[in-house]
């Protein structure tokens, strides 16, 4: 389930902590997870917890309390736009509408095609770049304009179609791709 | 100390207690949910908050420590203010509908909203509802929407039980307690979570429903199963026990009790009580009245006296059986002239006996435990056979206490072991050798001669080096030492090792009465034949207590054929069992209706009464020995009551403590590898460690419905190696067939990677391998 990347990737975080405290590494853990499986399934969470000597039931507590952990099967890109009161005032409803237009699906959706899955998000604290949006828990986006978002989804179509961004989940054949 | 006030009354604490503490100690109530005495502070429910004075708000009680100068008030208006508040909170989400809840009329929630919560809510929104989950066939969490998270489930199965088997998941609104995706909750200790669930959210199973907390009496009574004889509280509707609680008892089972003491009580209305005395004539069980029985009996053992002498009679008592019971059966047995009476049925080496300095016990309170700082455990499974002595442990592990583990499967203990010597059976003596070897080495003393030319190993030094440091020490022998072929050997060596350490050597004995069953004398005292003896040459009559003969004894095989080939075997016991191999089968009480006492692990006799009738004809055995005795007119047989017998046995504490000691005078031996023996059919050789299952170690549990449903009831599995699985052909999950002694048993063999090479383990005391020879010794395995 680990991948060897994987495992070197949390032995060098579990470097950071001492010995007897390996749980200490699980968020961490959990993330370079989520990078190479594009969610957090019941078998990987129960994989890191073995990993980590911890109870598989505390790792499904951490997983499930933030919310950037996938506990079900995202698209490649998971696009997050922030609807707090600073965004919602610099027009962050209009831009979540128009992303929910354009892609065809509600928040907590995935596209058909598996591309996008759109999330409704808390404040990123860059109220100053109002409406920001997030791409796949990393790049913030701000100042989204509509012709600034039809810009990123195009941008992010293409990418996916050159299979960047995450293993996304294929709903059309029910799989999950990398 | 500090000084502090609280509601005016002034104290004086040390430093590190809390608030809530100070309070409880002045006799002071706090309301509170996720506060809890046994368990880690987590301050989660906000019920507890107090009034400090100089503080800008109110605190919990139990998350804040002492200062010097403390003022607390609380039931200021603050603090009321403060409680009503959280309490508000509190029922936004939870259901107002008590009259339908479990729970009703013992809910903490109940009652404090009765004192804190408005007559009416102000939230008018939508609740939320929480998913109820299946956490097997002991807790119902059915009602999750009632949980208030406060967490004491998550804390116990972390702190208490040794692994997190509760969890939270998601948070603010959403968040609900869980068990990991779809797993039930194994804990052995598990129902007490039921106990500290202060809403209807975890209740019991089996329990649920059937009555109301009113309804019930509360009646003091003591486990009859492990050593430990846990206080418990059996609650009663008419002649029918509805369940059963802890009763608090700090030197003994604290606030806690195990699954086993917990929902055994099924067993007692199960529909497998034997009603009425039995006979068997030509063939058939006939139900007969206890004159009729009782005259078969007393015809039947003095013909058999006269024709074969009184050698011809044994005795066979369940350590399960009350001191009353054992007394009279031993006084019964050697009015008769015979001294063939033991109650030691699973053990089979017993070269020791002659040269035991008293009876084994524990060698210190229970409560010592929790202060030792070295211990080392001899063949045990620790965890399943004394739950609550390895909860001592685990508490005492995780504040620096060093344990170590010798025994010849690496079972989890769920306790931070911090040496292990995992050895085949047959090498289990000399493992404890090499122990000795190195502590004499560690100590600068000289190794008893016998062990001359052992070599300790890595492990064992390492275990032996742990006891150089640290003051209170002990090493314990668990049930499988005692059941080991070797038994004898060990206790001289474990011995020798207490010598040279300065530890305190003690036995975790089996079950309840294991040792009152020794003080009542159901051993043999003057050459009489021990259990092992009496089924290896068998008898022409046996008198059997409470004990069954696929289950309860060391060979299983040998003892069902003792019983049947015997002229007349006769089975005191509450359960219609037996009925291949007895004569006789008198229906005799259980723990619940009868007056008797238990003798447990720390020489503390415990006396209980009846807590109901008895079911049917069922009469307690105590009379039912004493009325056979009477009958057949032997002297001593006039107690009118059960006090009446125990004072036959002992004058008191003082009295029963001086016979105990856990001395032996048996020589050292130098310990010699038993070689696998593999005469016992084709295949592959491999020795057997056998434990007893947790809910099939006696007669009661083993009939309890909601434990058969349990983990730990499923069949047991011929677990090996891996190395032996490659050498059998034999895939994981693949079948074996096993023999020993002549009896063969085609099982589910699973690789496991705690057990050594060269090794089955394979439980006992199932249907499924009661036809193997037995607990120890050599097997043939093969494949199926």
């Amino acid at each position: 389930m680990l991948s060897a990347d994987l495992t070197r990737k949390i032995d060098r975080e579990l470097t950071k902590y001492p010995p007897d405290q390996k749980q200490s590494a699980v968020m961490a853990a959990l993330g370079y997870a989520q990078d190479e499986h594009g969610w957090l399934s019941t078998d990987l969470m129960d994989a890191v917890a073995r990993y980590l000597d911890m109870p598989p039931v505390a790792v499904y507590e951490v997983a499930s309390f933030y919310t950037m952990y996938n506990m079900r099967p995202q698209g490649r890109f998971k696009v997050t736009i922030c609807t707090n009161l600073p965004c919602a005032l610099s027009g962050a409803n209009a831009a979540a509408n128009h992303l929910k237009e354009k892609l065809g699906v509600d928040f907590n959706e995935t596209t058909a095609d598996g591309k996008f899955t759109l999330k409704e998000g808390e404040c990123m604290g860059a109220c100053g770049d109002a409406p920001v949006l997030l791409v796949n828990d990393r790049r913030m986006c701000g100042h989204m304009s509509h012709a600034k978002l039809d810009e990123l989804v195009g941008e992010l179509s293409a990418a996916a179609d050159r299979g960047e961004g995450r293993p996304g989940f294929d709903p059309e054949h029910g799989i999950h791709v990398k | 100390m500090l000084n502090i006030e609280i509601d005016g009354k002034a104290t004086q604490v040390a430093p590190g207690t809390s608030v809530i503490e100070a309070a409880i100690a002045l006799d002071i109530y706090i309301p509170h949910f996720c506060y809890h005495k046994k368990l880690s502070i987590a301050a989660n429910c906000r019920m507890c908050l107090v009034e400090v004075e100089k503080a800008p708000k109110p605190l919990p009680a139990c998350a804040t420590p002492v200062t010097e100068g403390m003022k607390v008030h609380t039931a200021s208006p603050l603090a009321v203010g403060a409680q009503k508040g959280v309490m508000e909170f509190l029922l936004i989400n939870h259901p107002l509908d008590c009259p339908i809840c479990d729970q009703g009329g013992e809910c903490q929630l109940q009652d404090l909203a009765v004192g804190y919560g408005a007559s009416a809510s102000r939230y008018l929104e939508a609740k939320r509802v929480v998913f109820h989950k299946d956490l097997g066939p002991l807790i119902s969490a059915e009602e999750m929407t009632r949980c208030i998270q406060c967490t004491r489930c998550i804390r116990f199965s972390q702190e208490i039980g040794g692994y997190m088997e509760f969890g939270m998941i998601n948070r603010g609104e959403h968040a609900e307690i869980v068990s990991f995706v779809g797993k039930t909750i194994d804990s052995e200790l598990s129902g007490n979570t039921i106990d500290l669930c202060p809403v209807g959210a975890l209740t019991s199973k089996p329990f649920r429903f059937t009555a109301r907390t009113w309804e019930l009496s509360r009646r003091k009574s003591v486990s009859p199963h492990d050593s430990l004889g846990s206080n418990l509280v059996v609650q009663v509707k008419g002649d029918r026990v509805m369940r059963v609680l802890p009763l608090e008892n700090e030197a003994i089972n604290e606030c806690w009790i195990s699954d086993k003491d917990r929902f055994s009580y099924d067993a007692l209305n199960g529909p497998e009580r034997l009603r009425t005395p039995r006979i068997r004539q030509g063939g058939q069980w006939q139900d007969v009245d206890w004159p009729t029985a009782l005259d078969f009996v007393v015809q039947g053992l003095s013909d058999i006296v006269a024709r074969h002498g009184a050698p011809a009679l044994g005795a066979l008592v369940s350590p399960h059986a009350t001191l009353e019971e054992a007394a009279l059966a031993a006084r019964l047995v050697r009015g008769l002239g015979s001294d063939n009476i033991d109650s030691r049925l699973r053990q089979s080496d017993f070269r020791g006996d002659a040269h035991a300095a008293g009876i084994p016990w524990l060698g210190m309170p229970v409560a010592e435990v929790s202060t030792l700082e070295r211990v080392l455990v001899v063949g045990s499974f620790l965890r399943k056979d004394h739950p609550l002595v390895a909860q001592r442990l685990r508490q005492v592990a995780r504040k620096g206490t060093v344990v170590s583990m010798l025994h010849s499967v690496d079972d989890d203990w769920l306790i931070k072991v911090a040496h292990k010597s995992i050895v085949a059976p047959s090498a289990l003596v000399s493992s404890l050798a090499g122990v000795v070897v190195a502590a004499a080495a560690a100590r600068g003393v000289a190794a008893p001669a016998a062990f001359a030319g052992i070599a300790p190993t890595v492990a064992e030094k390492a275990i032996a080096e742990a006891f150089t440091e640290g003051k209170r020490a002990a090493i314990f022998l668990g049930n499988y030492a005692v059941q080991h072929a070797d038994f004898a050997q060990l206790h001289a060596a474990a011995q020798a090792l207490a010598q040279i350490t300065g530890a305190t050597l003690g036995f975790l004995t089996e079950a309840a009465n294991s040792v009152g069953a020794q003080l009542a004398g159901a051993v043999p005292q003057a050459g009489g034949m021990n259990a092992a003896a009496m089924l290896a040459e068998p008898r022409k009559a046996y008198l059997v207590l409470h004990a069954e003969a696929d289950y309860d004894f060391a060979r299983p095989q040998a003892a069902r054929a003792a019983f049947r080939n015997a002229e007349l075997t006769v089975v005191l016991t509450p359960f219609a069992q037996g009925l291949d191999d007895a004569d006789v089968l008198l229906p005799v009480s259980p723990f619940t209706e009868t007056a008797g006492s238990f003798v447990n692990c720390e020489g503390r006799l415990q006396d209980f009464h009846g807590v109901v009738k008895p079911a049917g004809d069922t009469r307690p055995g105590w009379k039912v020995l004493r009325v056979l005795g009477t009958l057949l007119k032997l002297p001593g047989f006039d107690a009118e009551a059960a006090t009446d017998v125990r004072a036959l046995v002992t004058s008191g504490a003082a009295d029963l403590m001086a016979k105990l000691d856990n001395g032996t005078r048996l020589a050292l031996s130098a310990p010699v590898a038993a070689p696998v023996d593999a005469g016992q059919g084709p295949g592959t050789p491999a020795e057997r460690v056998a434990d007893v299952p947790i809910y099939f170690a006696d007669p009661l549990v083993r009939r309890s419905r909601p434990l058969a449903l349990t983990v730990d009831s499923r069949p047991p599995t011929a677990r090996m190696h891996a190395s032996l699985l490659a050498t059998l052909g034999v895939k994981d999950g693949g079948e074996v067939r096993v023999r020993q002694g002549g009896g063969e048993a085609v099982l589910t063999a699973t690789a496991d990677a705690a057990v050594p090479p060269g090794v089955l383990r394979l439980a006992a005391a199932h249907p499924s391998t009661s036809h193997l020879d037995g607990l120890s010794g050599p097997v043939t395995l093969e494949r199926a």
